[in-house]
């Protein structure tokens, strides 16, 4: 995995299942962020000539590489809408989120 | 073997610095900590101290800087004084949440306006609720050895607390005595090397003085709050580790002079402890049945040991080098609070003195002793009284 | 220490690994697209230095921690003095092979930070220093900092009758910072992507103390869409509003010389912050850049 994966967490039951101080693994997620989008972003698979703009441009690094195109991790897009305005073959296009 | 030399307070910290085998040493100069800066700079560059010297251009950088290479494990050591540690403010409080175990001196001095360079407590006991370890130490041998023992004490995995060690501006910083140096491969055995899960790591990487948020920022709080507590067993059992290893003993977190059957007692914070024993010691030979007890560590707090020490005698007189404007001393609130929740019904006033570097001379202490006596005696005292007043108090002033 | 990169960086052979995930940026954040770069340019063996703000608020919510890699929040600050501890904590404990890195805003640098910086320059410490310039405090709720630009209407300069938004103009951090003698000194945006990885990678291998300025459109902070974040960081520089240059060995050098620069008018336009400013006042915004290019093109070596 190229990104931290979420992970379930466990409210402490005591003191000391919590760290000693403020200090704790490095990329420890355990809630995603999936629900702040209005707008969503669809990939057309067959237009996409993986040129790797929308994948170097996302502020979020929910787009990687897949078999020489891109794939979105949708966990974690908020729907920002880069990718897709950045696309010169249109090949990721904005829909509402809940549509299609 | 170790050896023997004619040292300030602050070369003596300086040689305690050098004992404890510091990796990074960050600090800024301010009157009357100079000196100590300025040795260990001489220690680093004949090689006798193997640490990383940096030349900050504050002190809330030279508190950010320790911050950031305790954070990757490295003992850290800094010093300062007055305006210096008001500056720092903002990292003692990081430094003690992030629970840093860096190990730092104060000089401490008067706090402007008016400006002053000579030696209070204001500086430290304003900062007092920190959340740093506080020793005041009352002279160079105790400064020396204490620098040691706080590392021993602030890097212990319960407790990972930083420490702050304060000596009295010039009275104990700049006065010479006769120092034993301990021996380089005792305080080896003394103190080992830091050792921490609470730093960033390439082999378990970190995220590190992170945000909390309402639903658990009390209990990161009360974890901080049990390692300084923790301290309390701590302090007294390093010590004990230490006269094990270099015979000398401080006796935890207050020292009692004669104190066993005394009715009448003085409880005092740093250097001026040595003029409250001689006055102790006078008195008793003209029939006064007096003790002085002091106070070395103002946190973690000495309740139980103040409470063991003066529950049962007849007044207390607190004296303190500062004024918590608008209400007294802070010592003595803390005093007055342990003592009442004891249910101790005893005569307790307040006398501040040697502010702003006034000498507070064996009369003044005398004096304490007799306002106590006039006390029991039916004489109404003031709470709070004031050593030393040049003036008389009038309406307009 | 520094790690030598035998491979340049693209978009072809950047890491797969992402180091900065799962944060509570702002959809559109162009600071968090900066630190997404900054950490894969750098690799695991990095420690990251973030100062109160922004990039801090949203990676280090306990138990939600972004950053995949050794990072720490400092004081706001404290940036550059914490970073520099740690770059002597390393040093002092024989560490190899590693970075240190510091990521601030533009008011965690040029105003509240900036006497770290110079500290940590003076000393040549070897850490790479990075202000992502959003032009104001966004984390606070979008309050004029010393690089919120003429015009910009800010919550504490506000656009009305008698004053029309901020009255000042950007310090100049880039050559605040060279005129330390510093050893490597760069500007970016984030629409030119390339540009900016090529600098932090420059800036990793660089045997002393590095800055990077890197220009990060705040869409919230700005009034605009969260789409055109990488347009506008495009355009600023297009305008001829942004330079993008570099300063090394005591030479500055300008990295694009454009004939002709893109219309401000399109550009300052189209943000909400820039709203109340009227024709005389976007013909002042091209009257000091003119101002400025010359100055460069006198003095500069060009490319």
């Amino acid at each position: 995995m190229n990104r931290p994966a979420l992970r379930k967490y466990v409210n402490p039951q005591y003191l000391s299942d919590l760290p000693e101080g403020p200090c704790y693994d490095a990329g420890h997620l355990v809630t995603v962020n999936a629900g702040w989008r209005t707008r969503k972003p669809v990939l057309d698979s067959e237009a996409c000539t993986g040129c790797y703009i929308c994948y170097m441009n996302c502020p979020e690094g929910v787009i990687f590489k897949s078999d020489g195109k891109v794939d979105i991790d949708y966990d974690f897009c908020k729907g920002c809408g880069i990718c897709g305005n950045g696309c010169p073959k249109d090949a990721i296009v904005m829909i509402r989120e809940g549509e299609a | 073997m170790g050896q023997r030399a004619f040292l300030c307070g602050n070369e003596a910290v300086a040689e305690g610095v050098r004992l404890s085998a510091p990796h990074v040493i960050a600090a800024y100069p301010i009157t009357p900590q100079t000196v100590v800066v300025e040795r260990l700079a001489e220690m680093v560059e004949d090689g006798s101290v193997k640490a990383e010297f940096m030349h900050v251009e504050s002190e809330h950088s030279a508190l950010s800087a320790s911050m950031g290479a305790s954070a990757v494990g490295a003992r850290t050591f800094s010093s300062t004084s007055s305006q210096g540690l008001v500056y720092m403010a903002e990292c003692l409080h990081y430094a003690s949440g992030g629970r840093f175990p860096i190990v730092m001196m104060n000089a401490n001095r008067s706090l402007a306006l008016p400006w002053s360079i000579y030696g209070d407590h204001r500086d430290s006991m304003s900062l007092l609720d920190c959340g740093w370890i506080q020793v005041y130490t009352e002279d160079a041998q105790e400064s020396l050895d204490m620098v040691l023992q706080a590392y021993a004490i602030a890097e212990h995995p319960e407790v990972l607390t930083p420490v702050m060690i304060n000596l009295d501006g010039f009275v104990l910083t700049h006065t010479y005595e006769l120092v034993d140096i301990p021996d380089w491969e005792q305080a080896r055995e003394f103190l080992p090397p830091y050792e921490t899960v609470n730093k960033l790591d390439f082999d378990a990487p970190k995220n590190m003085a992170f945000s909390s948020n309402p639903g658990n920022n009390l209990e990161f709080k009360l974890r901080q709050h049990r390692g300084m507590l923790r301290a309390k067993e701590l302090i007294a059992e390093t010590d004990g580790r230490f006269q094990s290893i270099f015979g000398r003993s401080y006796g935890g977190l207050t020292e009692a002079y004669r104190c066993d059957d005394a009715e009448l007692i003085v409880v005092s914070v740093g250097s001026v402890t040595g003029t409250c024993r001689t006055v102790a010691d006078e008195l008793r030979n003209e029939g006064w049945k007096v003790g002085v007890l002091k106070i070395r560590f103002m946190r973690p707090f000495p309740e139980e040991e103040i409470i063991a020490a003066l529950r049962n005698v007849k007044a207390v007189a607190v004296l303190d080098k500062d004024i918590s404007f608008g209400y007294e001393g802070t010592v003595f609130t803390n005093v007055n609070s342990a003592l009442s929740k004891a249910g101790a019904e005893i005569l307790k006033l307040n006398f501040i003195g040697g502010l702003g570097g006034r000498d507070i001379s064996k009369d003044h202490i005398r004096e304490m002793y007799r306002r106590l006596q006039d006390g029991l005696d039916g004489i109404a005292q003031e709470n709070v009284q004031y050593l030393g007043l040049g003036v008389a108090i009038d309406e307009r002033g | 220490m520094s790690v030598v990169n035998k491979v340049r960086i693209n978009a072809r052979t950047i890491t797969d690994k992402e180091f900065f995930y799962g944060h509570k940026a702002c959809a559109g954040c162009g600071g968090s697209l900066a630190v997404r770069h900054i950490l894969k340019v750098l690799g695991e063996r990095t420690f990251t230095v973030l100062p109160a703000g922004c990039m801090s608020a949203v990676g280090f919510n306990f138990p939600q921690l972004c950053f995949d890699s050794n990072a720490i929040i400092s004081t706001f600050a404290g940036t550059a003095s914490m970073m520099s501890g740690i770059a002597a904590g390393a040093r002092a404990l024989g560490l190899k092979d590693y970075h240190v890195v510091g990521i601030a805003g533009d008011g965690g640098t040029a105003d509240i930070g900036l006497q770290a910086l110079s500290g940590a320059i003076d000393r040549r410490e070897k850490v790479i220093y990075i202000c992502y310039d959003n032009e104001a405090y966004m984390n606070t709720g979008i309050q004029k900092s010393g690089l919120t630009p003429f015009g910009a209407r800010t919550t504490t300069t506000p656009a009305g009758e008698n004053i029309k938004g901020t009255v000042t103009t950007k310090k100049n951090m880039f050559e605040i910072v060279a005129a330390h003698g510093i050893d490597y000194a760069a500007t970016a945006s984030v629409g030119y992507i390339q540009d900016f990885i090529n600098k932090i990678q420059k800036a990793s291998e660089v045997d002393g103390t590095s800055y990077i300025h890197v220009y990060a459109p705040c869409p919230t902070g700005w009034g605009t869409e969260t789409d055109v974040t990488i347009d506008l960081a495009k355009e600023v520089v297009d305008t001829g509003l942004w330079v993008l240059a570099e300063y090394e060995q005591g030479e500055f050098r300008l990295n694009r010389n454009p004939k002709s620069f893109a219309p401000v008018e399109n550009y300052v336009r189209r943000q909400g912050r820039f709203k109340h400013l009227e024709d005389e006042d976007i013909a002042a915004i091209v009257h000091a850049r003119d101002a400025k290019w010359e100055q460069i093109r006198n003095s500069w070596k060009l490319k």
